[in-house]
């Protein structure tokens, strides 16, 4: 975000902080939202909708706190980031939960998330990774299916098997 | 006398030859996951839930605390050959230790950090084993307003007293408390949070969550600055045994660093942090080789190691009696008892005597176990280190969507995991706390069914909650610590000095 800024250490407004403070303040605003829907039900005492709102108001007043903190500059240094590797594994992740969503199976899944997420630390064999991928899951599977009888999602592979 | 024929009732629980098998596998593969680097115990334990789904309650959480410990034991040997320590707990041994394998001392900083471990263990353990039943007499009298008393408590220690912002550190437990509120309100049955989806109506599903923070997080995050660190495996060169002044060095801080890790452990004040910091800096105090610290002193990871273990066992005291998470492995630990419905707490000392006192007995041989195997296994060990980062953390990432896909092969799910993944890589770059998001998701739900019970017990009346003292004091400590680093600001600028 701020990398490479030389101004870094200086005490200044951080613009990540005040995102911080407004995703607080946004997150507390629906739990209001939300409790306002709940009737309450309990003749004494509290009601479902007391809780939400308590801790709307402690998320509130940390979105002030916070909110305090960026504009004095007062969060921890950060370093910087390389956003490609995060980039890649969530694409493994969207695949993996894709492959799972269309029935597409258990191995074919993992082996995309494994070869993604070795390919974001740096591997570039995506042929020796994928092999490697559907071994590992391969017998993954096998060993869930057949010793612990742990259903694990089923695809084409898996029904070769 | 009770808590010696219940603990000789425990043992013959766990010697039964299935239930040995069980600790025997529990070890072994919490210290083969323990040890890979950045996985922690918490971690540890919440991957490895899966592979209990199908035992039985007692088998399971026999197995467990093999995990615990095993894992503990991984993240030691993980900090002393690379310096990764997978958890602040570890820093202190990590500091010592690392330099001790640089200079070809490695194998006697695994025997001491092993040795220590287990002496810690079994003297912590012991303590949990007499402190536990008197403290359960204690708390049968608590009453719901006490309870939510205790959990203000826990609440604030886990998340303000301790963290380097107490800011930050409520902000991680409010995002937890506001997950705990997801799904449907167990007296009205109303759906709160679900926003219509379904599988919302259940709650977030710790596992899901711990996973989904500590495991994808960690992945996310070391990917992002793998342009910053290298890390270098130390291979252990020459005897793996102490010699005779390793022996001298090593014994007390073993025994300093129990009497640290154990009591702190012990409160609900979370966190083997302070513990080891306090045994590191005593150690460094009071050692007849003050020239050797930082460039490899014993007695730097024999005491640390002992009190991180020490606290470890503490932290089951609030656990098994109160059922009172105190840190993210024992949040952990909680989430596993309520896979098969039990709630740990006094009653379950009455109702289920087998089940707790053979986890304690399971405790010690647990220990046993890990000093007989892990020494002459710490090849083993070295190899799996030196797996090559990629396929490390793929493989992680893996097995961590493979439980979630095993419990609930779910797209909103599996969604939620990456969803709490991203989370954990925000939270470990803007330096929030992990642990009480965790915290605050399994207590958050109690702490509102125990304030909802006491004030219908009450016909509403809010000042129930100091009428009863044990709730009355209690509140008042939860208030103080919430308060002391506000007023205490110059001693954040203390400690930040020391480090």
């Amino acid at each position: 975000m701020s990398s490479g800024d030389p101004a870094q250490h200086q005490r200044r407004v951080d613009r990540a902080g005040i995102v911080i403070a407004a995703l607080l303040a946004a997150l507390a605003a629906v739990l209001v939202w939300d409790a306002r829907g709940l009737s309450s039900g309990a003749m004494y005492g509290m009601g479902p909708e007391a809780m939400p709102v308590v801790i709307a108001c402690g998320l509130a007043l940390l979105a002030i706190g916070n909110f305090i903190d960026a504009l004095r500059g007062n969060l921890p240094a950060r370093e910087s980031t390389d956003p490609v590797p995060v980039v890649l594994i969530l694409i493994g992740l969207a695949l993996l939960i894709g492959i799972i969503g269309f029935g597409g199976g258990f191995i074919l899944a993992t082996s995309a998330l494994f070869v993604t997420t070795s390919a974001a630390f740096g591997r570039r064999a995506i042929l020796v990774d994928s092999i490697i991928a559907l071994v590992m899951s391969t017998l993954i599977y096998l060993a869930f299916d057949r010793l612990l009888t742990l259903s694990l999602p089923a695809g084409p592979l898996e029904r070769l098997l | 006398m009770d808590t010696f024929a219940a603990l000789a009732h425990g043992m013959a629980v766990a010697v039964q030859p299935m239930n040995l098998l069980y600790a025997l596998i529990g070890v072994f593969l919490g210290t083969a996951v323990g040890v890979l680097p950045g996985i922690g115990p918490a971690l540890t334990v919440a991957l490895l839930l899966p592979v209990t789904y199908k035992l039985d309650p007692g088998g399971s959480l026999i197995m467990f605390a093999g995990i615990y410990y095993g894992g503990m034991y991984g993240g030691s040997t993980t900090a002393i050959l690379i310096n990764t320590p997978g958890e602040s707990a570890s820093m202190a041994t990590a500091l010592e230790g690392n330099k001790m394998a640089k200079a070809g001392r490695g194998g006697p900083a695994l025997a001491t950090s092993a040795i220590g471990s287990f002496v810690a263990g079994t003297i912590a353990t012991i303590g949990l084993a007499f402190l536990a039943p008197w403290l359960v007499d204690f708390a049968v009298r608590f009453g719901p307003e006490d309870y939510f008393a205790l959990m203000c408590v826990a609440f604030v220690t886990v998340s303000a007293t301790f963290g380097d912002s107490p800011i930050r550190g409520l902000t991680s437990l409010f995002i937890g408390l506001t997950l705990g509120l997801v799904g449907i309100d167990k007296l009205t049955g109303q759906a709160r949070l679900a926003f219509g989806v379904p599988e919302l109506l259940d709650g977030v599903e710790v596992t899901t969550l711990a996973v989904g923070l500590f495991a994808v997080g960690e992945a996310l995050y070391v990917a992002s600055r793998r342009h910053h660190t290298e890390e270098k495996l130390e291979p252990v060169r020459g005897s793996l045994w102490m010699t005779k002044e390793d022996w001298k060095r090593s014994w007390k801080p073993w025994l300093r660093g129990t009497m640290f890790g154990f009591p702190i452990g012990a409160l609900p004040a979370g966190g083997a942090e302070i513990p080891t910091f306090l045994s590191y800096s005593t150690e460094k105090r009071l050692t007849k080789h003050p020239e050797e610290f930082g460039k490899g002193a014993i007695e730097g990871v024999a005491g640390p190691e002992a009190a991180n273990n020490a606290s470890a066992a503490g932290t089951l005291v609030p656990l098994l009696t109160l059922g009172l998470p105190t840190s993210a492995t024992a949040a952990m630990m909680l989430a596993g008892f309520q896979q098969y419905g039990l709630n740990p707490g006094p009653l379950l000392f009455a109702e289920r005597p087998d089940l707790v006192w053979g986890l304690i007995a399971s405790l010690f041989i647990a220990n046993m176990m890990l000093l007989v195997l892990n020494l002459p296994l710490v090849g083993l060990w070295v190899r799996l280190l030196a797996i090559p980062q990629p396929w490390l953390y793929a493989g992680i990432l893996v097995f961590a969507t493979m439980g979630t896909i095993a419990a609930k092969p779910s797209v909103v799910e599996l969604s939620m995991l990456a969803g709490f993944g991203v989370l954990g890589f925000l939270m470990r770059r803007f330096d929030f706390p992990i642990a009480p998001v965790v915290v605050g998701l399994i207590l958050g739900p109690i702490a509102e069914s125990q304030l909802r019970r006491a004030l219908a017990i009450s016909l509403g009346d809010p000042m129930t909650l100091l009428q009863s003292p044990i709730s009355a004091t209690l509140l008042a400590v939860a208030l103080i610590a919430l308060l002391a680093p506000f007023v205490l600001k110059g001693l954040g600028r203390f400690k930040a000095n020391e480090d």
